[in-house]
């Protein structure tokens, strides 16, 4: 059993512990708002935090994740900058399927803790490891500049 | 545990009651149940509006609980698009019911019902929904509330023309009675369907028209949206699967031992040309694949490269075809023209690639088989599903749900019937769920395309003659089977035959040209994202020829289209076209009539070293008629657009020894955040009828880059993608 901080709550997890985070969290603990994409770091749905940093938990192994505390889009809400970004992101409706959005968000909350102002190069740096097929991109900058001002 | 769990779980403010959820084909409890007014025959806007509807036998689209909650039964499929909030303000907008009190639930397959008039078929496709929907929801929601003011005029006793409607309750001014829907529904059920039916005009909408918050988005940035694979069953297991990688190859072995010896794997299934592997969860499946190490037997296909098929395609475009569009002898007016002009434009095979990759669940379990996946085509998927599950029809329940991208992929079900044929081994539930390498390498592709074009010029640079021949695979051969070898498929040569000009002499042949096995189907922008970028692509050669201006050289050619005129022109005039552009950027244009809508687009872009391309701004003019939701509008050109340059700048499919070379994201790139364009859009206040819009966007995309890349580097390409190599090397 490995004890994960997840979310502010210990979960005890009967997994390896090389099994990527991403499925310990959808499968295991049935937290689905973490999405599959690509399963090798390239897209960024599966994009959660650890100790506040943005990581891809496909290819996180829990022993790892096990070491800090880790926030998913399910409770990213709860924070401050969750909370702007996620009324920024409803105000401007980013969102089309919704499917890389959990990603989009958690990276988005990264940069903005990290960089309360971002400017465009700032934030294509921090998004350009989260892909978006419906191509919101444009509305996912205006949303990040939005939420800085919230 | 009951193998008939819940539907797709329902969208909207509201929180639904469980006791709402639709559920198999029929609608628990009471309230008002209303037929779907469909008119038979599609006709124009203005026809169509002043022509009573025909009553379809009742069915489900809207219910109206007795404490007034409206659940509607939303015909299209929620992709992203925004069709579920766009549908759902037809029906609350004639119903006269505000859209917090609404919830929204996915239509079950039933042809008769739901199916997409302009289609012929329940499917969410070629950007044809709200054209399709647009008056008979409206009609369905207008009857709803005459009903419902007659059963409150009837209990009152009063006169139903003295009464009105506001926010989901009726009254009665003169007695100062009012009631609310809720406590309506039941007697105005018992009504018949009015054969009388008022629609609003378009000055009294309150929703239509207006930039509705989506009602999909609030769960969306919450992760709490279940889409299919995010399905979890009591009992269910998850597995992966492994196609033969050869198009058309069959399985030869596998190592069950060493797949099971994995912790956490629990089964082997095999069929004829596909092994899943299933587990506790998918880091099992994934290192029981892996383990398994399925041996292939690749079959005829095994030496099958590019040089290969595009040989063969180049010879089959050597012979005649067939005539697709004959218009005053194109090739003698070619034969008399003052300047000729000849090229060969190829596009590639396109991968879909949508974020949410392929899954699908099923369990097959004491003669039912249920399936939970999002699909585009929830007949289809029902019938493939009775297909692998060996089952009736009958005895199949689709529970369809949110998708995360379709692009045209959801069209097909093929991974239905192929999951249901797996889980017909097991008794418990399985979810499949697909690599990216899977998705990609065992997609159902854009075909290739091979596309000779001839034009002629007068003295004066005018156009004389238009000849174009379209080679590539047949879709709707591949879709429906059985399409007929001397017809022409309407979708190869869609955006060809009709184009926004006229031309004085204009010819498109066909070439029938299938590359099987290689599954091939719909792709975003279907015909016209093939079309558009030969056609504006030459245009722009001809343009360059005649020494003209290009938006000068179209503007002659619209004369008999003004509304094609305007958008060129509210193009020209909003993208600065006729001012100097920026130093090393050139401005490419294109322009197009598809789906039922006018699509201006200005890309510039610049080329750097190494042939990269940057395209730093779009501009966007677009007349798609009476608009809906014009943020979704928006939301979908930018998105189509993005989806477009995406494949223009990287995307191609290529197949050497019977199987796709492409992997995953960083081979199969898609743009990114840093790369996309400042967008720029212009929508034309119009009251015609609704056009398309979804894939208008993604249909621009093509020629406006390549036409841009022309100007900033006098290097004209004629294949795609936009190929860096090609332009380094310029």
């Amino acid at each position: 059993m490995t004890a994960l901080k997840i979310n502010g709550e210990v979960q005890q997890v009967d997994a390896p512990d090389d099994m990527p985070l991403l499925w310990v969290l959808r499968d295991v603990l049935g937290m689905t708002g973490s999405k599959f994409g690509c399963g090798i770091a390239q897209c960024g749905a599966c994009t959660v935090h650890l100790d506040g940093q943005a990581i891809r938990s496909c290819v996180t192994p829990l022993a790892m994740a096990a070491e800090g505390e880790i926030t998913t889009i399910e409770k990213i809400g709860d924070t401050p900058v969750g909370q702007r970004v996620q009324a920024a992101w409803l105000d401007l409706e980013v969102v089309q399927c919704g499917y890389c959005q959990s990603g989009q968000i958690m990276s988005a909350v990264a940069l903005l803790a990290a960089n309360p102002n971002p400017s465009d190069a700032d934030i294509d740096a921090g998004m350009a490891g989260n892909i978006c097929r419906c191509g919101t991109y444009p509305r996912i900058r205006a949303a990040i500049k939005k939420a800085a001002t919230l | 545990m009951s193998p008939r769990l819940e539907a797709a779980p329902p969208v909207g403010r509201h929180a639904l009651s469980r006791r709402a959820i639709f559920k198999g084909s029929a609608l628990l409890g009471g309230g008002l149940v209303l037929g779907a007014l469909m008119p038979r025959v599609t006709k124009t806007w203005a026809q169509a509006a002043g022509t009573p509807p025909p009553i379809e036998p009742p069915s489900a689209f809207l219910r109206i609980d007795e404490d007034g909650l409206v659940t509607m039964i939303i015909p299209s499929t929620e992709m992203g698009q925004g069709i579920y909030t766009a549908e759902a303000a037809l029906l609350a907008e004639e119903l006269d019911v505000g859209l917090e009190r609404v919830s929204l639930v996915a239509a079950p397959p039933d042809e008769k019902l739901y199916a997409n008039a302009l289609i012929g078929m329940q499917m969410t496709g070629g950007s044809t929904s709200i054209r399709a929907w647009f008056l008979p929801l409206r009609r369905t929601g207008a009857a709803a509330r005459q009903m419902l003011i007659e059963a409150a005029a009837g209990s009152w006793g009063v006169p139903p023309g003295e009464c009105i409607t506001s926010n989901g309750s009726v009254s009665h001014a003169a007695s100062g009675r009012m009631a609310g829907y809720g406590e309506l529904a039941a007697a105005a059920m018992a009504l018949p369907v009015p054969s009388a039916i008022t629609l609003k005009a378009t000055d009294q909408f309150r929703l239509i028209g207006k930039s509705l918050k989506r009602l999909d988005t609030p769960d969306k940035v919450r992760g709490k949206t279940v889409y299919g694979i995010d399905v979890r069953l009591p009992g269910m297991k998850i597995g992966t699967v492994a196609s033969c990688p050869v198009f058309g190859g069959k399985l030869k072995s596998v190592d069950e031992a060493a797949a099971l010896a994995v912790p956490g794997v629990s089964h082997v299934l095999k069929l004829d040309d596909a092994v899943a592997v299933v587990g506790d969860h998918m880091w099992a499946a994934i290192q029981g694949m892996q383990a398994a190490a399925p041996v292939w037997d690749g079959g005829a296909f095994k030496d099958m490269s590019m040089e290969v098929l595009v040989g063969s395609m180049a010879k089959a475009a050597q012979s005649d075809g067939l005539v697709a569009h004959d218009q005053n002898d194109a090739p003698g007016a070619y034969g008399k023209a003052a300047t000729k002009l000849e090229a060969t434009y190829q596009l590639p095979f396109l991968s879909h690639a949508p974020m949410e990759p392929i899954n699908c669940t099923v369990q097959v379990k004491d003669g039912v088989c249920d399936v939970w996946v999002g699909t585009q085509v929830p007949t289809r998927a029902r019938m493939l599903a009775a297909k692998g599950a060996g089952l009736a029809e009958d005895k199949v329940t689709i529970h369809n749900y949110l998708i995360g991208g379709g692009f045209g992929r959801r069209l097909e079900a093929e991974y239905v019937g192929q999951t249901a044929a797996f889980a017909r081994q097991v008794d418990f539930p399985i979810k499949l769920v697909w690599s990216r390498e899977q998705d990609i390498q065992h997609d159902t592709y854009r075909p290739y395309y091979y596309d000779q074009l001839r034009a002629g010029l007068d003295g004066q640079g005018r156009i004389v003659s238009w000849q174009h021949k379209v080679t590539g695979a047949s879709v709707y051969n591949s879709y429906m089977g059985g399409w007929p070898a001397d017809k022409v498929d309407p979708d190869a040569v869609e955006g060809a035959v009709e184009t926004p000009y006229a031309f004085p002499a204009q010819r498109v042949d066909y070439v029938r040209w299938d590359p099987a096995p290689m599954p091939i189907s719909w792709w975003r922008g279907v015909g016209p994202a093939h079309n558009v970028f030969v056609v504006e692509s030459f245009m722009d050669e001809l343009a360059h020829a005649a020494k003209q201006d290009p938006v000068a050289f179209r503007l002659p050619l619209l004369e008999k289209d003004p509304r094609a005129k305007a958008v060129l022109q509210l193009l020209a005039d909003k993208s600065g076209w006729s001012s100097a552009a920026p130093a090393g950027v050139g401005r490419g244009l294109s322009l197009q009539l598809a789906f039922g809508s006018y699509v201006g687009l200005v890309i510039e872009a610049s080329v750097g070293e190494g042939g990269l391309i940057r395209v730093h701004k779009a501009t966007m003019a677009i007349d798609c008629g009476f608009v809906v939701n014009p943020d979704t509008v928006r939301a979908q050109m930018e998105g189509g657009l993005i989806f477009g340059l995406t494949a223009a700048m990287y995307g191609q499919i290529t197949i050497e020894g019977g199987r796709v070379q492409q992997n995953n994201f960083n081979d199969y790139r898609m743009m990114r955040i840093d790369e996309a364009p400042v967008i720029d859009i212009h929508v034309v206040a119009s009251e015609a009828e609704p056009g398309g819009i979804g894939e208008t966007g993604t249909t621009a995309a093509f020629p406006a880059l390549a036409n841009a890349v022309f100007a900033a580097t006098g290097k004209r390409l004629r294949k795609l993608p936009l190929s860096p190599v090609d332009l380094g090397a310029a």
